[in-house]
């Protein structure tokens, strides 16, 4: 009865009545954001330079929209090709040419075409060498008809004319005021150009910024790029000039009389593009351009796993650029070698540390750890010292007299020196977990065994071993975790045969800069470990890992 | 109160210091970052450039980096950070070349800049062709040529002559040493495949030439070990690790020369190349006026010429070569270890850097590939 008032009384109150259950979560929370704000620092350094950092490096792996690339830097291309299905066998038609054009030009001038050039060479070798070459030859196309028009008029090679041309009377004013030290008036069009010469006024815009914000030069005194004068031709040809009347008019004209003469000498796009490189009429060419101009690409991921692209949809590479499955394999073979044989060294040692009588076994100690803080280069060095053909080994062999001056054994520069210098390297991550299992292990479980009738053998594997796995667990998963992330070690070691994945990410990331196929290459490396740790948790349990007593 | 006023005084003296200081140096960083190659030819720019600029100037320090060998790639990385460290930067012609390219090197006035010969012949003409670039300062003429092990060869075998008995497994045997990148390697490979000096470029433009090259290189695969600094095969030599090695021939000299090393030279289609410095883009106006205050300095006639009293380069300055005469140590003549010798070799190979300029990412990307397999 008295539970029930209670309960029709309304909630429990606290001293100032306030209901307790509030009181209390508010008691609760300013607990939690105490203990937040006492560890805030840490948490935003490790976001701000652990987490933040990798994650922006990872989605490297499908952005494509940086500058640099297609969608980036030749965006009308990207729309043009668009239209173009480039499974039909057919080159793309004018259009897209046109496109290529102005892209190339403007990015040629901003020294960005060398960049789209390097980022279609990773999907297409001869990319990097075509666009370099496109971006000096293109200027060709352009003088044909540059030099026609300053035949007829050397005014049409000159900066004023053709700001009186194209540009506002208001910014012309200002431009003509302007003097050296002050900002640039920025580039404003006049009423009507934009109809009367529409591909010249677009492309003389772009010009106009560039100068203005780029090069801060006047227009007056630069004389225009010779894309220009390929779009002034167009639109002569294809317009109708004879009620014009604003500024120029006679230039205009007259320019537009010599357009329609039969002598008039015109070039096709599509031959301009042949006469720097014929690779501009391979088909293959253009469907790796349009494959490639998505601001997002699985590129990169498909290029990890030795594939591509293709408009048949995504196939595999040619046999000798298929490297990145041989590597994964021997990265995953190899860290498993190594692996093994640390547990094989391990072992005893661990054993002996955990058996023997306190003062030996802190000597023991003191040896193993001993390398453990040596740098990791000059322990890498001095294999390379003991190892190769004139090294140490070799030389008391042959003094030994096991192997004969003249077949001296190769250790080193293949896979033999990788795994033995990790094995050596990694040792102690092996050791010190197994040790720290062992040394909980009770002494009096094997005697008890053997005065149970245990052979040495039988009390060892029986009673001894089964407790000690915990250690060979966590031993395991330290040192394969860290094999396979390996790259110093088998860089200097590891000539061709023996060096990993991780070495040729390394090559992306500071010689080719492939940042994009590095962090695919990246994140697939990280899916392999959690898929490695996740499937060694469902087959051992993480809860068996113990790494310390 | 006390300790505010201390302070106070402190950086105002500070700050007068620093005007006088300022003013004596025309508002110049004095801390240069300059990027070299390491060892010998290092050290050699340190001894002619570096060490009298010092104790010309006082105060300024010079930090020397070892990178040129990947200076594409890091300046490429340096502005995609926004963050240039480097003030100079040394590299061969076609990096030069494509670093113009990319905007990544600042185009340079060469008779604005640099210091007429004594004669007073202009920059521009003095250094003359070895001007590839609009980015780039020329400072030697070197070659990319070959070492042998003179204790390793075979009795009554006659000594290796050049690039092409590195592919000569059967006459001399033992491991060999080669760069790891595709420049000279390539042009080797095709030239000891029988194809005309003339037309190795024009080859090695297309699919096919490509294949070949790299055909002829996987014969010899398994018996090299690739370097990818330039001290490296001069080690290996040394150590008798390897039989053959590439190398530069100045390092090979120091080897031989100063360290008495038993290797010998052979020079036949040594490949000439030039090397020289480029200033990055986008330097802010202090450091940049020290850099064109050293550069003035440094590749002005006698300091070139000084150079090559340390390592056997040619300078790349017309003025200079008459002032070349014996090693700055050693006192032995120069002129017989220079590339450009005319009894090192009868067949030299001239490096095409524009076409290198053009195709070193295409190549690269197969070359690497082909390496990883």
């Amino acid at each position: 009865m008295t539970d029930t008032t209670q309960e029709t009384s309304g909630p429990m109150l606290a001293a100032d009545g306030t209901p307790l259950k509030r009181s209390l979560a508010k008691a609760l929370r300013a607990q939690k954001l105490r203990a937040l704000a006492l560890i805030a620092p840490l948490l935003l350094f490790v976001l701000i330079t652990f987490i933040a950092p990798i994650a922006d490096m990872l989605f490297r792996s499908v952005d494509d929209s940086q500058q640099g690339t297609v969608h980036g830097t030749m965006p009308l291309t990207a729309e043009a090709l668009k239209d173009w299905d480039s499974s039909t066998g057919e080159l793309p038609d004018n259009a897209v040419f046109d496109a290529v054009y102005t892209d190339i030009f403007v990015a040629a001038e901003n020294k960005l075409h060398t960049r789209v050039g390097s980022r279609l060479n990773y999907e297409r070798t001869g990319s990097s060498s075509l666009f370099r070459k496109t971006g000096r030859g293109l200027d060709d196309i352009g003088e044909v008809y540059q030099d026609q028009f300053e035949d007829l008029d050397p005014d049409w090679d000159e900066g004023t004319p053709w700001a009186e041309l194209m540009g506002s009377p208001d910014w012309l004013t200002s431009m003509q005021g302007w003097e050296d030290g002050q900002p640039l008036p920025p580039f404003e069009l006049r009423d009507g150009v934009a109809d009367l010469l529409p591909r010249t006024a677009a492309i003389y815009r772009v010009f106009a910024d560039f100068q203005i914000e780029e090069e801060e030069k006047s227009l007056l005194d630069e004389e225009p790029w010779s894309i220009v004068h390929t779009r002034l031709y167009e639109d002569l040809r294809d317009g109708d000039f004879s009620t014009y009347a604003g500024p120029r008019a006679d230039m205009v004209k007259a320019a537009d009389a010599l357009v329609d003469t039969a002598e008039f000498e015109t070039i096709a796009l599509k031959d301009g593009f042949e006469a720097i490189d014929e690779d501009w009429l391979d088909i293959g060419l253009w469907q790796t351009i349009k494959a490639y101009s998505t601001s997002y690409t699985a590129g990169y991921f498909l290029n990890a796993v030795d594939m591509q692209k293709t408009p048949e949809g995504v196939a595999l590479r040619d046999e000798n650029q298929r490297i990145y499955g041989l590597l994964f394999k021997r990265t995953m073979f190899m860290s498993m070698v190594i692996t093994f044989s640390c547990i094989m060294l391990a072992y005893p040692v661990a054993y002996l540390l955990a058996n023997l009588p306190m003062r030996t076994a802190n000597l023991l100690m003191i040896l193993v750890l001993l390398p453990f803080w040596t740098s990791l280069l000059v322990r890498t060095s001095a294999w390379k010292v003991m190892l190769q053909q004139q090294g140490v080994i070799n030389d008391v062999l042959v003094w030994i007299g096991i192997v004969g001056d003249d077949a001296r054994l190769v250790m080193i520069n293949n896979q033999l020196g990788t795994i033995i210098a990790m094995t050596h390297i990694l040792l102690p991550f092996m050791i010190l977990p197994m040790y720290s299992v062992m040394s909980t292990i009770p002494p009096y479980y094997v005697r008890a065994a053997k005065s149970l009738g245990a052979t040495n053998w039988t009390s060892f594997w029986r009673v001894y071993f089964p407790q000690s796995v915990p250690g060979i667990g966590a031993g395991s998963i330290l040192v394969f975790i860290l094999a396979i992330g390996y790259y110093i070690t088998p860089e200097i070691v590891g000539g061709n045969t023996g060096t990993f994945i991780s070495n040729r990410i390394a090559y992306h990331i500071s010689s080719s800069l492939n940042w994009g196929l590095a962090a695919a290459l990246g994140s697939i490396l990280l899916a392999a470990v959690l898929i490695l740790y996740w499937a060694y948790d469902r087959i051992v349990g993480i809860d068996n890992v113990k790494l310390g007593g | 109160m006390k300790l505010t006023k201390t302070l106070l005084a402190t950086s105002a003296l500070t700050v007068a210091a620093s005007g006088a200081f300022a003013e004596s140096h025309g508002n110049m960083a004095m801390d240069m970052t300059l990027v070299s190659w390491g060892g010998a030819y290092q050290a050699s720019q340190q001894k002619a450039y570096a060490e009298p600029y010092m104790a010309m100037k006082d105060g300024v320090s010079i930090t020397w980096d070892e990178s040129s060998s990947e200076a594409v790639a890091k300046l490429r990385a340096m502005n995609e950070a926004g963050n240039i460290t480097w003030d100079l930067v040394d590299v061969e012609a076609a990096d030069a070349i494509r670093l113009c390219d990319e905007g990544l090197a600042m185009e340079i006035d060469h008779d604005e800049v640099l210091a007429a010969s004594p004669d007073g012949v202009d920059a521009s003409d003095d250094f003359g062709d070895m001007i590839v670039s609009d980015c780039f300062i020329p400072q030697i003429v070197f070659s990319t040529t070959f070492g042998y092990r003179t204790d390793q060869l075979a009795e009554g075998v006659e000594a290796p002559s050049g690039a092409c008995d590195v592919f000569d497994l059967e006459t001399y045997p033992g491991k060999r040493a080669l760069n790891k990148q595709p420049t000279a390697n390539m042009e080797w490979a095709l030239l000891c495949d029988g194809v005309e000096y003339g037309d190795v470029y024009d080859i090695l433009e297309t699919e096919e030439g490509q294949t070949r090259a790299l055909a002829k290189l996987d014969t010899i695969k398994d018996q090299t070990i690739w370097w990818s600094s330039s001290a490296e095969p001069i080690q290996l030599l040394a150590d008798g690790e390897v039989f053959m090695a590439s190398a530069y021939n100045g390092r090979l000299f120091s080897a031989i020369v100063e360290q008495d090393q038993p290797i010998g030279m052979a020079w036949e289609w040594q490949m000439f190349d030039l090397d020289g410095w480029i200033v990055p883009e986008g330097l802010p106006e202090d450091r940049l006026a020290r850099v064109m205050d050293f550069l003035h300095f440094a590749t002005d006639t006698q300091r070139l010429a000084d150079q090559a009293a340390y390592i056997s380069y040619g300078p790349a300055r017309e003025s200079s070569a008459p002032l070349v005469s014996t090693h700055a140590e050693l006192g032995i003549e120069m002129a017989p270890h220079m590339p450009t010798d005319p009894n090192n070799a009868t067949n030299t190979f001239v490096n095409n850097y524009n076409w290198w300029a053009d195709y070193r990412d295409d190549l690269d990307a197969k070359f690497q590939a082909w390496l990883a397999q």
